[in-house]
């Protein structure tokens, strides 16, 4: 049924339907609406049998999903930023203990300075723990990932992060159908877990494992990610079949076929780049653009197929490696290794920085006269950056560069209007 | 849990031998059917004291639930020296996932166990002194203040020693460590620190706190099962010495346990809901030296530039035990003719 809800409001409702057994939760921004939409839901019975437990930390959020998975429940939490690094240890934990929790990431930046807005840095963080991360596009294919998300975790017994931009679909009102009940269960089993804690068969999880086994160990979760390559797509169809809609999988096409230039990207961005796309279609520009869904695991072999045709491909990326660059984009670069494509790698919208379609455009415009840098990054204030430079070179004793750049911002300079 | 007077003639060590009681009244550890829930061919040193607090507390609350224990642990010398690839020691359910989270981990057992129905499942979580007085002390007081249902164990031999002997917030004052070294005007470990746990825990209004020790099993067994006896968060702090970090002899565990407990640097006692209602009486009240010397990381204190000042510190420290919990008998110290409790 279509609602015009909340993003948070919608994947609550659909993390119910799923039938969590377990839900942790600490607060932060901008999950809070998530898990305070399913604790009600808890508390009023909708959800039953479930436990809705309060804890003190993301950390500790992190080690009761890792329980309670363990103990053969469905397991359910959700965080953003400096919640998931402040569990970072646990998350790393839930996936080499191979425990198929489900957890939604809103995504936000990561400070200092302190930050509250969308980026990608957290997910970036985590990229490397073993966990599925599947980014959402809009706040329908955001709930309708959490679904698939069970179902891909139980089955290969991976945890699975479903990434959906902070503030801009957390926060977002927009007409959203939610499944039934039994489209739901007709598409999710009850869990049956691979290893569980049991009396009447003990087993000890999480021993100490030696060099003579670790690399082993350590390679059969990256066979689980790459059979999830496999299983992703197949889901999505699953998922297709059975309610006539399209989401997930690996990636995302749009207006690709006979595209000489092909801009990628992951999240709710890829919206206004299809409309910078089509205006610049418009004026006889071969644009086009591939939206990762599946960021880990890597669709290495997809996304090749989906850009080796073109002669240039822009990444843009809301995060990147301090000191090196695009982290999505090296990633792409590898999946494009032996090809001719030439790469730019953009940096955008870190701490909540819009990207506005006008930004867009014209660096369309840029990449179509050969213009761009191989790393820019979108709407950067050269000024600002440069009189801090300045400052920094003036005096040892600056003092700290993020306050500086804020007083900065604040003074009236000569030529402005006040 | 009723207290019967035994009265028997062994000199000492104030042991019970099993032999002397009846059938019901022998400890768990007695029993050719007991679970080993820890079983033999782990990697602990020679002489060691967790390893012998974990086998004696598990195997009661296997008793005490009929053998329904899931135990969860935190990294340490006990998931270390049990699990060594490509073996385990536990014949429970085990789980270990860090060092700092055993107490959160052991919240969302509990939890699906609730979910599933499954409330004849108990669950134990478990960790050295410092997955608990430190690096999981936020996990542990949260687990406490919701009241989840797990008693929480912790074997506590004052140290980080799975690492190498490092000081933990557990550590006793003067106590040599790799971290407190034996230099300087106030040598081993500083003065005026560290977190007593047991009473922490009692501030959290959990229904059960209880200290114990290695040295006596009658009354460790017997905590155990009334620990069991409680549904919500309850906790177990046990001291078990570690004959590496502290510089003990193997063959001396029970006797050096025995002796922190009868100078008062340990005080045994039992609460409920924040309030002491039990405490076991020092028997022969000891100078905390005799308890000292026989330890290497105190043996600065006396060699050849003696500290009777750090001495008599310390034993100020154990009398302040002896007066906050009322430790000594009305008739203290009785040596020879021994008499002793075991709790049925």
């Amino acid at each position: 049924m279509l609602e015009q809800i909340e993003g948070s409001r919608a994947v609550a409702e659909t993390v119910a339907l799923c039938r969590p057994e377990v839900v942790c939760a600490y607060p932060i921004s901008p999950q809070t609406h998530i898990i305070e939409a399913v604790g009600a839901m808890v508390k009023e019975g909708r959800l039953s049998p479930c436990e809705f437990i309060n804890v003190e930390s993301e950390f500790a959020a992190m080690s009761v999903a890792i329980g309670a998975s363990a103990t053969g429940a469905r397991s359910y939490t959700a965080t953003a930023s400096q919640g998931l690094l402040f569990m970072i240890e646990a998350v790393y934990n839930a996936a080499g203990l191979g425990l198929p929790i489900v957890m939604t990431l809103a995504n936000r930046a990561i400070g200092a300075p302190i930050n509250i807005w969308n980026d990608h840095s957290d997910a970036m963080a985590v990229r490397d723990s073993g966990w599925v991360q599947l980014f959402a596009e809009t706040n329908q294919e955001a709930a309708d990932l959490h679904v698939q998300a069970f179902r891909l975790a139980e089955e290969l017994s991976v945890p699975v992060m479903v990434c959906m931009d902070g503030f801009i679909l957390t926060h977002a009102v927009e007409g959203v159908d939610l499944l039934e009940q039994s489209t739901v269960d007709s598409f999710l089993p009850p869990y049956d877990p691979r290893q569980v804690l049991d009396v009447q068969n003990p087993v000890s999880i999480g021993a100490m494992v030696g060099p003579e086994a670790f690399e082993e160990v350590r390679y059969l979760a990256h066979l689980r990610q790459l059979e999830a390559l496999e299983r992703i797509p197949s889901i999505a169809d699953a998922f297709e079949d059975l309610t006539g809609r399209r989401s997930g999988g690996l990636i995302h096409s749009y207006r690709t076929e006979d595209a000489t230039t092909i801009v990628v990207a992951m999240g709710s961005v890829l919206g206004t780049i299809k409309d910078a796309v089509d205006i610049r279609r418009e004026a006889g520009e071969a644009i086009g653009v591939v939206g990762i869904t599946s960021f880990r695991p890597f669709p290495s072999a997809a996304v090749r197929a989906a850009l080796e045709h073109a002669e240039q491909v822009v990444v843009l990326e809301k995060a990147f490696s301090i000191g090196h660059g695009g982290i999505l984009a090296t990633d792409v670069a590898m999946a494009l290794r032996g090809t001719d494509c030439e790469i730019h790698e953009v940096v955008a919208g870190l701490g909540g920085r819009p990207i506005t379609r006008q930004s867009l455009e014209g660096l369309f415009y840029r990449v179509g006269r050969g213009e761009l840098d191989s790393l820019l990054f979108l709407d950067l204030d050269a000024d600002v950056v440069n009189r801090e430079v300045e400052r920094m070179r003036a005096s040892r004793h600056s003092g700290p560069s993020a306050e500086n750049v804020l007083r900065d911002l604040g003074e009236p300079r000569v030529g402005q209007v006040s | 849990m009723t207290k019967r007077p035994i009265h028997f003639y062994q000199v000492g060590s104030f042991a019970v031998g099993n032999r002397l009681l009846s059938d019901g009244d022998r400890t768990v550890q007695s029993d050719a059917a007991r679970t080993n829930s820890i079983d033999s061919g782990h990697r602990a040193c020679q002489g060691c004291g967790e390893a012998l607090g974990a086998r004696y507390a598990l195997d009661a609350a296997m008793r005490a639930t009929r053998n329904r224990v899931v135990a969860v642990n935190a990294t340490g010398c006990l998931e270390v020296f049990s699990t060594p690839y490509p073996e385990t020691s536990w014949h429970i359910p085990w789980l270990h996932s860090l060092f700092g989270n055993a107490p959160a981990v052991a919240t969302g057992v509990a939890a699906a166990l609730r979910v599933k129905g499954r409330d004849d499942v108990r669950v134990i979580s478990q960790a050295g002194d410092g997955g608990t007085v430190d690096i999981g002390f936020g996990t542990l007081s949260g687990m406490f203040e919701r009241n989840d249902d797990v008693l929480f164990i912790c074997y506590d031999n004052e140290g980080y020693m799975n690492t190498g002997v490092q000081r933990s917030a557990a550590t006793p004052p003067a106590a040599r460590t790799a971290t407190t070294e034996v230099v300087g005007p106030q040598p081993g470990n500083t003065f005026g620190q560290g977190k007593d746990l047991p009473r922490i825990a009692m501030a959290h209004d959990v229904a059960y706190v209880a200290t114990a020790t290695v040295a006596d099993l009658h009354d460790l067994e017997a905590k155990v099962e009334r620990a069991m006896s409680f549904r919500g968060a309850r906790y177990l702090h046990i001291l078990v010495p570690c004959p590496l970090g502290w510089g003990s002899a193997s063959n001396e565990t029970i006797h050096v346990a025995r002796l922190a407990k009868e100078t008062g640097l340990f005080p045994v006692f039992e609460a409920e809901y924040g309030v002491v209602t039990s405490v076991s009486k020092i028997r022969r009240l000891t100078p905390v030296q005799e308890y000292l010397m026989l330890q290497r990381r105190f043996a600065h204190l006396f060699g050849k530039n003696p500290r009777p000042d750090i001495v008599t510190h310390l034993q100020e420290m154990a009398n302040r035990n002896i007066e906050r919990y009322g430790l000594l008998e009305d008739e203290v110290a009785r040596p020879r003719h021994a008499r002793t409790e075991v709790q049925v």
